[in-house]
């Protein structure tokens, strides 16, 4: 299986009382908590521990977008990404990804990605989201009621660009372009791996399905939470007549390694209670903008609901009190799952003990959580792990020991797993030989 | 208070439904936010002088076809046309914050397919010194009271009657403000400014006194927009969609100034 190493360079020094004081760590977070020079030391912290990671042996290592964000300081995972393809060698660089509908024009996408691309040798991972509605509808002021109509035709958009040979013009519903033809060009052909993040709507998981791209599965909240979706998406997969293989699925999840259980806990706590607290801490008001969850979406949702609260009803009174009924519906399971982000966000756990009680974090000596996510991407099928070994205000020396220790006692055990599968979602980089050799990093004035 | 007539006419291969009651000259009315998801008292007021049709613009409850709307100009030929099906051609128009936007594009646009106008509080404009409300970044709990001065009246329109269909009903509420997002997001502001010197119809603005999404110097501005004028009217006690708060002081300010 391929573990990749995933990073949402959060801003680790987010006050203590962040909860109490401010709405939201999200679209209107406030500029005073800013602080430029100490972002510097947090920026180049984290493409440290990037490049560590590639060092260490990762698969990949991923960045992703988002705007107006505490927790996420990436509005541009394309410059993470060139600057890492100048800093790595082998490792595929994932950007999970780029919001097709924020670009305009969209074939912005389609030459970044290809400059991206072309600078690594054909290692670049397409990621294309959606987006989240704080960073599309209210961050970047996209209208939610034709965001997704904007995603699908930017996809197309871009996906032709890539591969026409002859300069086209593109008649779209919202783009028109007379002349598009794109330099530079993608060196993977036709075109580099694209993978899709998505949350559990069944349109999503058939579109990947009928496109031959990744689905990903990009939730804070852990395994336990992340089982239903996953056996709805390889469901929808044996409804389709496609294969089970394990690669055609991705899935994050936030790991704590130490050299027993109690000590993760104790290293992790800080770190995962910092992430699940403060990082968290989104304004409902921004999660739910009217049309950014499809109609269909919507039905599922509340079909479902419906059919849980008849067979609530028909349950004896004694059955309902065992199963307790007084509690809110989501969390009977001890998983945090919730039909909009805002109900989720309410339900978050933000102590160490109830965080990884509700598999947020899987924690444990190596061994232990070797064994854990054998059993995740087993029970999930998923050959694709993009873990978060750096998290909330984790330092950059606790990071280091995570991902090393990761990368040298869990690793070896999982690789092997779905051997049997052949990864067709992967980058086909250039022949090593035939790659630009990257000096090694010198400043100039250092000569 | 008794049942409007129903019938559903056809916008871009789409219904919309339109309720028709009472006798007397024709009164169109174009709802507010979130649009008329059951009959409400403010309309039996106007009916009791007038034959007030209420036709339901593309997306809001009772009609479908916003989502293949993309463009103002899309919205503004769909509403004219729906005016027109819907027999409203040349009659007096009223409308309240989102339809209210539309009686005066429509006003503007096609001076003659309307005869006197009255709008309550209408969307389209946006003043950076003296922003309207975010109607759409909004706790759930936190909107009806936005809405109107007294929240239970909103929270009453839109509770699901007994019988309905208990899926599709939220999502015809959904849908409504979806509907208002995709022609007014992210600011409410279409530019009908530059549209309202072309106005030719007696205009009365309306406007609740505790209004708390469109700030009241919006009155105004659209007022001195206005080549004629408008008469504006302070309704005590009412919240932005006033014809929920106060049905009968804003069917007689209506009523007065159709004459």
């Amino acid at each position: 299986m391929k573990l990749m190493w995933f990073h949402l360079m959060p801003y680790t020094e987010l006050p203590e009382d962040f909860r109490d004081k401010h709405p939201s760590v999200w679209v209107d977070i406030h500029s005073s908590l800013f602080d430029p020079k100490r972002a510097h030391h947090m920026y180049n912290d984290f493409m440290d521990e990037m490049e560590f990671a590639a060092d260490c042996g990762f698969d990949a290592i991923c960045c992703n977008e988002h705007h107006s964000n505490g927790y996420g300081l990436m509005p541009s995972p394309n410059l993470i990404a060139t600057a890492l393809a100048r800093r790595t060698t082998d490792t595929a660089i994932c950007v999970m990804g780029n919001s097709l509908a924020l670009y305009n024009p969209p074939t912005r996408v389609a030459e970044e990605f290809a400059m991206i691309d072309c600078i690594s040798g054909g290692r670049l991972i397409a990621g294309f989201p959606v987006g989240t509605p704080m960073d599309t509808t209210f961050a970047y002021g996209q209208n939610p009621s034709m965001l997704r109509e904007r995603y699908l035709e930017a996809h197309d958009l871009v996906m032709r660009a890539w591969q026409e040979k002859e300069t086209f013009a593109f008649n779209g519903r919202f783009n028109q372009q007379r002349y598009v033809n794109i330099w530079p060009r993608p060196i993977q052909q036709p075109h580099p791996p694209v993978w899709i993040p998505g949350g559990g709507s069944v349109e999503t998981w058939r579109w990947c399905a009928e496109m031959d791209y990744v689905y990903c599965y990009l939730s804070y909240y852990g395994y336990k939470a992340g089982q239903a979706t996953m056996q709805g998406f390889w469901d929808e997969m044996d409804r389709l007549g496609k294969d089970r293989n394990p690669y055609r699925a991705g899935f994050l999840q936030f790991v704590g390694v130490a050299e027993s259980h109690s000590e993760a806990m104790e290293r992790y706590a800080e770190a995962a209670e910092y992430f699940y607290g403060r990082c968290l801490h989104v304004d409902p008001r921004f999660a739910s903008p009217p049309g950014y969850n499809t109609e269909a979406t919507m039905r599922a949702g509340l079909e479902s609901q419906v059919k849980r609260a008849a067979e609530e009803a028909t349950r004896a009174p004694s059955e309902q009190a065992q199963a307790g009924h007084n509690k809110p519906k989501d969390q009977l399971a001890g998983v945090t799952t919730g039909t909009t982000a805002g109900t989720r966000f309410n339900m978050v756990a933000r102590n160490m003990e109830d965080i990884v009680e509700r598999g947020y974090v899987v924690v444990g000596s190596p061994k232990d959580v070797a064994e854990q996510l054998e059993h995740v991407a087993k029970t999930l099928n998923v050959g694709h792990f993009m873990l978060l070994l750096q998290y909330g205000n984790m330092s950059k020396d606790l990071t280091k020991y995570n991902t090393k220790l990761f990368a040298e006692q869990v690793m070896p055990k999982l690789k092997p797993l779905f051997s049997e599968w052949e990864d067709r979602w992967w980058p086909k980089p250039m022949e090593k030989s035939a790659r630009a050799a990257l000096p090694a990093f010198r400043p100039a004035a250092a000569e | 208070m008794s049942e409007p007539t129903t019938t559903t006419v056809d916008v871009n291969g789409h219904p919309c439904r339109v309720w028709t009651k009472g006798s007397g000259p024709k009164i169109g009315f174009l709802a507010g936010f979130g649009g008329l998801p059951r009959w409400i008292p403010f309309l039996d007021h106007l009916a009791e002088s007038r034959t007030v049709v209420v036709p339901s613009m593309p997306g809001f409850p009772g009609a479908t076809g916003h989502n293949i709307l993309d463009t103002h100009l899309d919205w503004l030929v769909a509403t004219r046309t729906l005016l027109e099906k819907a027999g409203l051609d040349g009659a007096d128009l009223a409308g309240s914050s989102v339809g209210a936007s539309f009686v005066a594009e429509i006003a503007a646009l096609w001076p003659q397919s309307v005869r006197r106008i009255a709008m309550i509080a209408p969307f389209g404009l946006f003043d950076e010194k003296d922003p309207a409300t975010d109607v759409w970044a909004q706790r759930a709990e936190d909107v009806p009271g936005l809405l109107c001065a007294n929240g239970e009246i909103y929270k009453e329109m839109k509770a699901m009657p007994a019988g309905a269909n208990s899926v599709e009903w939220p999502i015809e509420q959904t849908r409504a403000a979806e509907a208002a997002a995709r022609i007014f997001w992210p600011l409410g502001n279409t530019k009908l400014e530059r549209r309202l010197p072309l106005i030719t119809a007696p205009t009365l603005l309306i406007w609740g006194e505790a209004d708390r999404v469109m700030p009241r110097s919006y009155a105004d501005r659209i007022a001195k927009a206005i080549p004629a004028g408008a008469k504006i009217t302070t309704i005590v006690g009412a919240g932005h969609l006033a014809e929920l708060d106060q049905p009968e002081a804003v069917a007689k300010a209506v009523l007065g100034h159709m004459g």
